[in-house]
Parts: structure tokens; sequence; C-alpha cells
């Protein structure tokens, strides 16, 4: 029996990741499929636009989350003064919001016709035009809403980074005449550069995966490209090919990711980690720094979430009817079917790399993870392809053996929507799954045993109890991002068939943004929860657990 | 009956064979030490008698049962075996008291408690009772992984390297607490360490390893004075290898003069051979012959190390008492004292 499931193991997870890595593969190999007679028009015409747009929000978000992620993680690790001990966790706030609802509720608030211009005008008698105004629908405007709610992410690993960093390097500089502001250009920054370079490429990849800011804003970039191609002209090969061309550049920001991540164990500090004496800060020092960190959480949750939840006040009685009911179903029945696939699967795949190591398991573990990184457009487009190719395949066949019509099985059902799901965030289920298991040593196992367990007993009195946590935060979090999901849920979704993120950006995009708040509002309280989960463990990670993994 | 029987074990992974012809045995409540650098099979050795893994030949019994063979393989858990751990492994989502009593569930809760607070006096911890392993240190927690393992009265104890993750001051300690603690449960044991001292402060036999064969087995004392094989010699102890001829039935001559004792039968006249000198043989001579160079200088406490190097280009080491140091570079006069000389003969 034993002999059996160890047989079958190794094989089911080396299958496991190769149907996982379908869709990714059908995009590269799309390369290789004659071009259409579109793909040189579209080479001629809009793929520069695409690429410059794309580089330009790139740099863009790379600087602003940067910018903000750096000097709030440094000021919360390393400086004292009023409110550090709130900041700490209310930072993380915009995290719930996804990019898309603050980039409508700032347009709703910022156009022309919104309450901030209406005020200039009627208190100074302006009229159109003869007052600059940014424009919040343009590339400026994109780069700042990605930058606010996703600075984040740099923010989580600088601070832990800066904690982290060994005390005696601080204090040796300190003692070599260093103030603060040489400490943080010459040592710590540095010392943090690989944490922080790992923070940027998954705010980066989260830049690239956007569709529904861009989208929104009217913005030529790759994903709104590969919609187009796809819904306007309908040719799938070149919208593969443009998805082929970003996912070149997901496999930069991996490879920068996965190098940084590596060179950052040599530049952690070794020797006893006790806290560094913190910088006080006070007078308009200590006003900057509140300043400094109050402005990204106003302008990046208060605000937008203020915004909402006027909105939401005034039509929630027109919206929230059988149909937002059914929003909020469908919602939960898709992230709550894949968040339980994901983490069965995570736990297929976290357990057979623990009892069956060796190169092939590392390997396949590691494929059937890289959809984390993969744009959910580019998902979907390598799931349909595949996908209704088979059906034609099934409905052929049962036409010549049964002469009936199977129609469509896979793809315009949910089976495609959930499955576009389970490659994107298998990864983060399977890592904090893993982070689980790491701590139930194998020796563990053998310490129960040796007490006189049999191994199902092992599994239901040390297993179950000590995987219990972190399979239901993985479970939670794969849920909130399945109800954040746009892009993919966008083009796979069965045909009527709507959720509570399709929903708000449809009523968003036909300009009716006050409607589109109540199920905004829902998405982002929903979005809270993983939010409160990561500050929870921030505050009680002791200062040598300060490694925070998102 | 001997209380375990190891009878030439083999094992392997795949291609990579760990031991050879492996042969142990431990008396009732005798404490026995596997002793060898790392990657000699002695955890290999521990693991197969607790049934985690299976030997490819060879046999182990227990009380005198058999627990592998062609036909049989008995189940870790049905083996009454108790295991200490290199990483503790205390179970962190159960107390202390739990941890402890995690091993006797089929006994009724007054008894469970009983034996639970009797190991927790034994080990000296009856005020951790409710405390959960994170929150000991990690003398604390091996204390309570020792209680943890012996609360089922096992026929075996088996600990693997359990104190290289404490320090060195608490190791010696907890080395001796763990031989009192055995004594009193009168529990056999084997010890597997890589540190002599831990050995000798541990054991009633020591079984030194090296490259998955058995080296020597035998008493700490017989280890340090009467090492079999080459490898014994330079593992245990300090000391240096001194070059010589066999010049009659007990004479050796070498740089520093003659060496008188018995020496084995297989000591041919004119043969080279190789001599073990222990720091304590080289003393301090009184003639112009025999002598060597201080190269290095170490403060001993009672006395000093020294370094020495013969006019041959030989390296010994001398252990001089008293509070006089030498000086480096300085030529002395030596002369060695030995009883019972070790002669190894060279190839």
């Amino acid at each position: 029996m034993k002999n059996i499931t160890n047989r079958m193991w190794r094989p089911s997870i080396v299958g496991t990741a190769l149907i996982l890595s379908v869709p990714i593969l059908t995009i590269v190999f799309s390369v290789f499929e004659p071009p259409g007679e579109n793909w040189q028009h579209l080479k001629d015409t809009v793929l520069p636009e695409y690429l410059g747009n794309s580089l330009l929000l790139t740099f863009g978000v790379g600087a602003g989350t940067l910018l903000i992620g750096v000097s709030t993680a440094w000021l919360t690790a390393m400086c004292r003064f009023p409110g550090k001990s709130l900041f700490v966790w209310l930072l993380l706030l915009p995290m719930a919001m996804p990019a898309y609802i603050v980039a409508y509720t700032y347009t709703g608030m910022f156009d022309f016709a919104g309450p901030v211009q209406t005020t200039i005008r009627d208190w100074t008698g302006w009229r159109y035009q003869e007052y600059y105004f940014p424009q919040i629908r343009s590339m400026g405007g994109a780069i700042a809403m990605l930058s606010l709610v996703l600075y984040p992410y740099v923010y989580l690993l600088g601070r832990s980074t800066f904690l982290e960093q060994s005390i005696g390097v601080m204090e040796v500089s300190r003692t070599l005449d260093c103030g603060p502001w040489t400490v943080f250009y010459r040592v710590a920054l540095p010392l943090a550069r690989p944490a922080l370079v790992t923070g940027l490429s998954l705010a980066l990849m989260e830049t690239l995966a956007d569709y529904g800011t861009v989208a929104y804003f009217g913005l030529g970039v790759f994903t709104t490209g590969i919609f187009r191609t796809w819904f306007g002209l309908g040719d799938y090969t070149s919208a593969a090919k443009l998805a082929a061309l970003l996912m070149l550049f997901v496999f930069a920001l991996i490879i920068m990711e996965r190098f940084s991540r590596n060179k950052a164990q040599y530049h952690n500090s070794s020797g006893k980690l006790t806290r560094f004496s913190e910088y006080r800060l006070q007078g308009f020092k200590a006003w900057g720094a509140f300043a400094i960190c109050t402005i990204p959480i106003f302008l990046g949750f208060f605000l937008p979430a203020a915004q909402l939840s006027l909105w939401a006040l005034e039509t929630w009685s027109d919206m929230v009817d059988d149909s937002f009911f059914e929003l909020i179903r469908n919602s939960f029945l898709l992230g709550f079917g894949a968040a339980l696939i994901s983490v069965i699967l995570a736990l297929f795949l976290g357990y057979g790399k623990r009892m069956l190591p060796g190169k092939t398991t590392i390997l396949s573990v590691r494929t059937a993870s890289i959809g984390y990184a993969i744009p959910g457009t580019v998902i979907a487009v390598g799931v349909i392809i595949p996908f209704a190719w088979l059906d034609g395949r099934i409905d052929a066949f049962m036409q010549s053996s049964f002469g009936i019509s199977s129609g469509l099985i896979l793809s315009g059902t949910i089976v495609a929507v959930m499955f576009a799901y389970v490659v994107r965030f298998l990864a983060i289920s399977l890592q904090t799954v893993e982070s689980g298991l790491e701590k139930i040593k194998p020796s563990m196992d053998d310490a129960a045993r040796s007490l006189g367990c049999l191994p199902r007993e092992t599994l239901f009195k040390i297993h179950i109890p000590l995987m219990k946590s972190s399979t239901l935060t993985a479970l939670m979090i794969v849920f909130v991002d399945v109800m954040k999901e746009l892009p993919a849920t966008l083009i796979l979704r069965p045909f009527d068939f709507n959720t509570l993120a399709v929903r708000a950006f449809e009523l968003a995009s036909d300009e009716r943004l006050a409607d589109s708040s109540t199920a905004a509002l829902t998405i982002v309280i929903v979005g809270l929860l993983p939010v409160i989960y990561l500050s929870k463990t921030i505050s009680h990670s002791r200062l040598d657990q300060g490694n925070t993994e998102i | 009956m001997k209380r375990l029987e190891v009878k030439q074990l083999d094992f392997a992974y795949g291609r990579n064979q760990i031991l050879f012809e492996f042969d142990f045995s431990l008396e009732e409540s005798q404490i026995g030490c596997l002793l060898g650098p790392s990657g000699c099979g002695k955890t290999t050795v521990l693991r197969a008698i607790a049934g985690f893994e299976n030997p490819t030949k060879g046999e182990i019994v227990l009380n005198g049962n058999k627990l592998n063979g062609s036909k049989i393989f008995v189940e870790p858990e049905k083996r009454q075996i108790g295991m200490v751990f290199q990483d503790i492994a205390l179970f962190p989502h159960l107390s202390v008291e739990s941890n402890i009593q995690f091993g006797i569930r089929t006994l009724t809760q007054t008894q469970r408690d009983k034996r639970s607070n009797e190991l927790l006096d034994l080990v000296g911890m009856s005020q951790f009772k409710k405390t959960y392993p994170h929150e000991l240190s990690g003398g604390q927690q091996q204390r309570i992984a020792l209680a943890r393992a012996i609360a089922p009265k096992p026929s075996l104890l088996l600990m693997d390297e359990p104190l290289s993750s404490l320090d060195e001051e608490l190791r010696e300690q907890l080395a001796r607490e763990i031989r009192l603690i055995l004594q009193q449960e009168k529990i056999s044991a084997i010890l597997v360490t890589h540190d002599q001292n831990e050995a000798f402060a541990v054991g009633d036999h020591i079984c030194v390893m090296h490259q998955g064969r058995v080296q020597q087995n035998d008493s700490a004392y017989n280890l340090y004075h009467r090492p079999l094989n080459r490898f014994v010699a330079e593992f245990i102890g300090e000391g240096a290898l001194l070059p010589g001829v066999v010049a009659d039935e007990d004479t050796i001559t070498t740089d520093l003069g003659e060496i008188k004792g018995n020496l084995p039968e297989s000591c041919k006249h004119q043969d080279n051979v190789d001599v073990l000198i222990r720091p304590e043989n080289v003393i301090l001579g009184d003639d112009k012959e025999n002598r060597a160079v201080i190269t290095e200088r170490y403060f001993r406490g009672s006395g000093y190390l020294y370094s020495l190097k013969t006019s041959g280009g030989v390296e010994l080491l001398s252990l001089i008492p008293g509070s006089e140091a030498l000086q480096i570079d300085q030529s002395i006069s030596v002369r060695l004292q030995i009883e019972r000389p070790v002669v190894f003969s060279r190839p």
C-alpha cells in the first residue's frame, strides 16, 4: 500500500506541474505560430506605443513605490516619533485597495465635474480651461494610483530588513562619526538593497499585471493591448504574441527577484539581534516624519475609502437587490472554490516535496508556482486557447461516435475561470503551506512514532494541529485575491456571469461611479482581512523572526 | 541475555554504502556510546535500531526479539525504543506536561499525572509543567525531551547528539545529569556523539566508528591508552606518532632515544614502526642528547603544553607541570617516559 502511494505520488506531482504550466507554455509556443495578418499592422502602429507606455509605467511606479516604501520603512524601523506604532500597520492598509478602484474613485473626485474642481470654480469664478488642474486620467495619474496601493510591498520587505540589520554595523558606523543620514546612505541602504529589489520586483509584477487602472484611464499598454486585439480584432494569435512579449518583461522581473532573494542571505546580519536604539525625532523633524507616513495612508486608503462610503450611502438602496446578492454569491463561490483547490494542491505538492525530496519534485513544484508572476490577462489567453481546442476535439468525438454535441465543457465555463485562478494563485497558498511545514521538523515525526504513534495518529496529533493556522491563512489569502481579480475573470467568465469586481469595473467604465461603489466597498472590506492578519503577524513577530513573507 | 545485539549490519542508500558489518551490543542498564567524526554512519546505526531505516543486511535483536529480517520488520512505534533528537523536536503546540505524557496515552489520567510529575522532578523542571516549549531555554528543552522519551519506560533509549545544540558549559553539566538520570531510572541507552569528552562523561563503553566500520569498542581508558589502530590513536586525545626502528624484542630506537617496554609480537627486528606519544609521555631531560626546539606554548592551568620539533623534524606535544614557562625557540632536552608503548608498524 505504502509503495503504491509512493510510486503514484511523484508522477502525480510532475503531472500537476505540467497541467498547470499549460497556459504559460501555450503563450511561449505562440511565438512560433505563423503571424496573422494583423500582426504586421500591430507591430508598425501600436506596438511601439504599448512598449513605451509599459516601460514608462514600470519606471514611474518603480520610482514611486521606492520613494514611499523606503522612506516609510526607514522611519518606522529606525526612528521614534508620534504615532509611529500605529503607522507600522496603518501603512499596510492601501494593500486592501485594488488599483482600479482607487483609480476611478480619484477620477470621480478630481475630474472636471468632480467635487474638487467644482468647488474651485465656485470659489474663484474661473471657467473651463481658465486654470490648470492635473489630469487624473493620464500616465501620471496611473503611476500615482499604482504607486499608492503597491508601495506596501517595498515597505514591508524594507522595514523587516532594516530591523534585521545587525545592530553592530549600525553602531560601528555611529562610532565612526556617521550621522543618521550617512548611516542610511552608506550602510543601511546598500545592505537593504536586495530586500528592496525583491519588494520592488513584486510591486512591478503587479504593475505589469494591472488591467483595470490602465483600461479605465485609456492607456495603451500590453494588458489593454491584449484585450483590444482579443475582443476588438478577434485575433487570438496576435493576442498570444503580445502576451508572450509581456511575459518577457515578467521573466526579467522574476530573475531580478530570485537573484536578489539569493543575494539577500549574504547581506543578512550575523550575530545576535538586539534592538537598535532608535533615533528620537523632535520638533519639525518629528512632524515631517509624521507627514511622510500620513500622506500615503490618507491618499492610498482613507480618502478613497471615504469617497466610496459617501457614494455607497447615496446609492446602496438602489444597488443592493437580488442581482447584488448574486454577485456576492458568485464572487464568494469562485473565491472559496479556487482557494480550496489551491490549498489542497499546495498541501499535496508541499508534502510531496517533504516526503520525496529530489530534483524532479523540486523542479515540478517550482514550475507549478510560477503563475504568481504572470499577469491574469496572459494566463487567461493561455487558458482559453488550449481549452477551446480541447472542447472542439471532445465535441467532434461526441458528434462522430454518439451523434450528440457536447458543446463547451471547459472554455466559457467556470472550469476555465477556476483553472486560471489556480494557476495564478497556487504559489501564494504553496508558500504559506510550505512555511507552515517548515515548522514541523522531520524529527518530530520520528519522535511521535518512537512514542508509539501510528503514521495516521501522527497526522492527527501533530500535523493537523500544527498546519491548521497556515492552511487557513492560505485559504484566506487566495480567497481575497480571487475576489479582487479582474482581467482573467473578464476574459474567461461564462456569458452573463458577473462578479463583484467585474460589476464594479463595468459600472465605473460606464461612468456610473457612484453606482459601482457598493460592490467596490465590499471588495475593499473583504480585502482588509489579509491586511489585518499581516499587521498582526508583524506586531507579534519577534525581532529574529521579523522576516515577513509576502 | 543482552539488552541489545546488533549483528553484522550493512546499510546502503542506493549505491552509497554507509555501514559495513557493524557489530554492537549492550548489557542491561548500560550506557553505550557511538563516537566518530561526522559522516561516519553513527546516526544511521541509531536510526536503524529505532526502525526509521531498514538495514540491507544483518540483524537487530532487542531483549531476544528480532526486529528485522527478510520477513519481519517491526515498525518504530512497536519497538518500545525511546529517542532523543539533536534538534530536540518537542511538539510546539503542546505544553511541557502534555509533551511528556504524549507517549503514555494508554495509561489512566492519574497514572499519567503521576509519571509526568515524577519525571519533571527527576529532570528538575517541576515549576515548568504548564509552560510551552518555545518559552524554555535550549538546555531546559532538552531535559523535557529526555523526560518525554523515558516516560513510557522504553527498553532502550537512543540519543542522537542530544547536546550538540547547547553551549559548551551546559553540555558538560547536562551530560553528567543525563548519566545520573539514566542510572536512576535503570535505562539502557545509546548516545551518539562526535565529542569524546561527552562520550567519556556518559558512556560505560564507547564504540569508535570511522567510515561505516567499527574501529574499537572499548572503555574510555583503553581507547586512550590502548588504541587498536592509527585512527583511534589520532582521534582520541592529543598526541603524535614518532617514527622508530625495532632494536630488539623490548626496545625501539627513535630520534629521542630508546623506548623500552613490551612490544606486540608482530614487531620484528629492524621493522620501521610509529610509536604513539601522548603529551604526558614527554618530560624534561637532563643530558645534551635528545634535543627538541619549542615552537608554541599554551597555558593549561596546572602547567604548560608545548609544541616541540625534534631534530628529525617530527612535531610532538609535551605537557610539563609547574608554573615556570620555557621560552619559544629554546632548545631543550626531553626524555620519553612510556610504560607500555603503543606501536603501529609502518607500511
